[in-house]
């Protein structure tokens, strides 16, 4: 059993093998330490394809598939601005000002994906290999690929992911609800998810 | 055979002549789900064309009410999630949430936490091949043998942790409470007396004409398919590939142990069903080994808040070896008091994914017997 390569190798093997790939490595704070790499839409399919047929990496098993949501957040800056001002004597002189700015920054909707080698285990510890896609936004485009067609495993999971999440997946062969009811409407996993305030068994009383 | 396509066209067009071909809804409440669990078959004859797993009956959003509690309030819900194996459940999770937070674990809860494992896997596949037989016909025999054993486990449970089935024992950094010298007296007394139950089970059963008849054969799961969506646990064994966490991972002393990973040859239900009885032999040589060197000393790491814990702004994926397979959480932290994401990777649930697959050209009571080879509890599919 060999080590599995670090991240940033798997980046430069990646960006090697695949042409165009975009990889950017999203840094882990935890003692648990398992960076992953954010994959762009367009090379996502044939990196997973790289990865699973790689014949050192062999990443045959893709573990676990899930959504994450990051909501909108608001960057609060100060900068400091050179404004003509008037001085206590009337008289307008250029002075440094303090002004706080406020840019907002658009949420996402994430898919992660956790892959291991079945063939070559890589260990004891394995420690997966997390893959990454990210959504434009966490509204109107809210798509990813799907990597239903390499992995089997991500059907279900990613079926649940377009369920509780709202993430659509591109080519995937069956996207449907999985845990909701057909014809509901809102994705209960994201953050700011009301629920409904009417109580069905008050109403289902005669 | 006529393709599912071709036939769809013929039933949509309303074309005369297919009194043969039947769309059957097998649950909610069929008795071979083991719960709510629904599956829409289309039957060509006898024969299963087309077979849609549909589920979500018992789906309560179990990661949204972990996501809104501190870590610890987690634990007694992940009891929930396989209500067959609590003390696996919690043991994922304290797993993850180890590794996310850099929690040591010593060394007695290390040996106690791999004692109670390998009870519940000894139990879970005692039970899962009693309904298996119960599906098949074997009405009540070998089912209430296994529960006869199943009780004695649940009844050291219950001594231990207060409870039979939601044992809510384990805490990230150690257990809840230590085991008495009696206790692990009475597990020794019970363990030196179940390899006569495994051999009595099996010699009921192993060359049985009809278990034989039925299993053999039926439902192949190819190795490769195996790989590739990701089946987990006896399942994927007994298509012959050697993946056990427990070996592969070494999570907490496994490393310390001798026990031999079964494998099967065909993938067929009968391969499933052995290597559960395989399973429960290596099971009872792990538990031998475990409380003759079980040390003395503390059972919780003394520096980690159980109340409060605020893990550091990261993620971390904590697996292990469950009964049905690989059981995951995964757990991003935002610097909180409570997970910011929280996810179960539930192999019962991931485990279906190729249940058309291995059902497709088979009869209809075959199903039932694939199904029951599968081992889900719906606890975990739903969530």
């Amino acid at each position: 059993m060999t080590a599995l390569p670090t991240a940033e190798d798997l980046k430069a093997q990646i960006e090697a093998g695949v042409p165009g790939a975009m990889v950017t490595i999203v840094p882990n704070g935890s003692p648990s330490a398992q960076d992953s790499l954010l994959l762009d839409h367009e090379h996502a399919r044939a990196v997973a394809l790289f990865l699973r047929d790689h014949p050192d990496l062999r990443l045959d098993f893709c573990s676990l598939v899930t959504g994450v949501d990051w909501l909108d957040t608001e960057l609060t800056e100060k900068v400091k601005v050179k404004k003509l001002a008037a001085g206590p004597d009337g008289v307008e002189t250029e002075q440094e000002v303090e002004e706080t700015r406020k840019t907002k920054v658009p949420g996402y909707l994430e898919a992660v994906y956790h892959l291991f080698s079945m063939e070559k285990k890589h260990g004891p510890p394995s420690l997966p290999v997390v893959l990454r896609l990210r959504t434009a936004n966490r509204s109107d485009r809210n798509h990813v690929p799907s990597l239903t067609s390499v992995w089997r495993s991500c059907e279900f999971q990613e079926r649940e992911a377009f369920d509780l999440y709202g993430i659509v997946f591109d080519g995937h062969p069956d996207l449907r609800r999985i845990l909701m009811w057909e014809g509901f409407e809102d994705h209960p996993m994201r953050k700011d998810y009301v629920p409904p305030a009417d109580d069905i068994l008050l109403e289902a009383r005669p | 055979m006529t393709t599912v396509a071709e036939l769809e066209r013929r039933v949509e067009a309303g074309e005369d002549g297919l009194g043969d071909i039947l769309e059957v809804s097998m649950g909610p409440h069929h008795p071979s789900t083991h719960g709510v669990f629904r599956m829409d078959v289309r039957l060509e004859g006898e024969k299963v064309v087309r077979l849609k797993p549909v589920f979500g009956y018992l789906h309560r959003n179990h990661e949204k009410i972990a996501e809104h509690g501190a870590y610890l309030s987690a634990i007694p819900y992940t009891d929930r999630l396989d209500y067959l194996c609590s003390m696996t459940n919690n043991w994922g999770y304290v797993l993850a949430v180890e590794k996310l937070a850099g929690i040591p674990v010593p060394e007695r809860a290390e040996y106690i936490r791999v004692i109670v494992a390998e009870l519940t896997r000894f139990q879970n596949h005692a039970g899962l091949v009693g309904f298996l037989l119960q599906d098949m016909g074997a009405s009540g025999t070998p089912l209430m043998y296994a529960f006869r054993e199943r009780e004695k486990i649940l009844d050291l449970f219950e001594s231990l942790s207060g409870a039979r089935m939601m044992c809510n024992y384990l805490r990230f950094g150690g257990l809840r409470v230590d085991c008495t010298a009696a206790w692990l007296e009475e597990v020794r007394r019970l363990v030196a007396g179940l390899p006569k139950f495994v051999d009595e089970f099996e010699a009921l059963l192993r060359t049985n004409e009809i278990l034989m008849a039925r299993t053999q054969g039926t439902g192949i799961l190819p190795r490769e398919l195996a790989i590739n969506a990701g089946v987990t646990g006896p399942m994927l064994r007994a298509s012959g590939v050697n993946y056990d966490i427990r070996k592969v991972d070494r999570y907490g002393v496994y490393d310390r142990f001798e026990f031999r990973v079964p494998l099967g040859d065909h993938g067929d239900v009968y391969d499933r069903y052995m290597m559960r009885i395989l399973e429960m032999r290596e099971s009872l040589k792990i538990l031998e080994q475990a409380l003759r060197g079980i040390p003395e000393g503390p059972i919780m790491d003394p520096k980690t808040r159980l109340r409060g814990l605020r893990p550091k702004a990261g993620e971390a994926y904590g697996r292990i070896e469950a009964p049905k397979g690989e059981l995951g959480f995964f757990l991003i932290s935002d610097g909180t008091g409570n997970p910011y994401r929280y996810r179960v990777r539930p192999p019962s649930m991931i485990n279906l994914t190729i249940l058309e697959d291995m059902c497709l050209g088979h009869n209809i009571a075959d199903v039932v017997v694939i199904l029951g080879s599968v081992d889900i509890v719906l606890g975990e599919v739903d969530r």
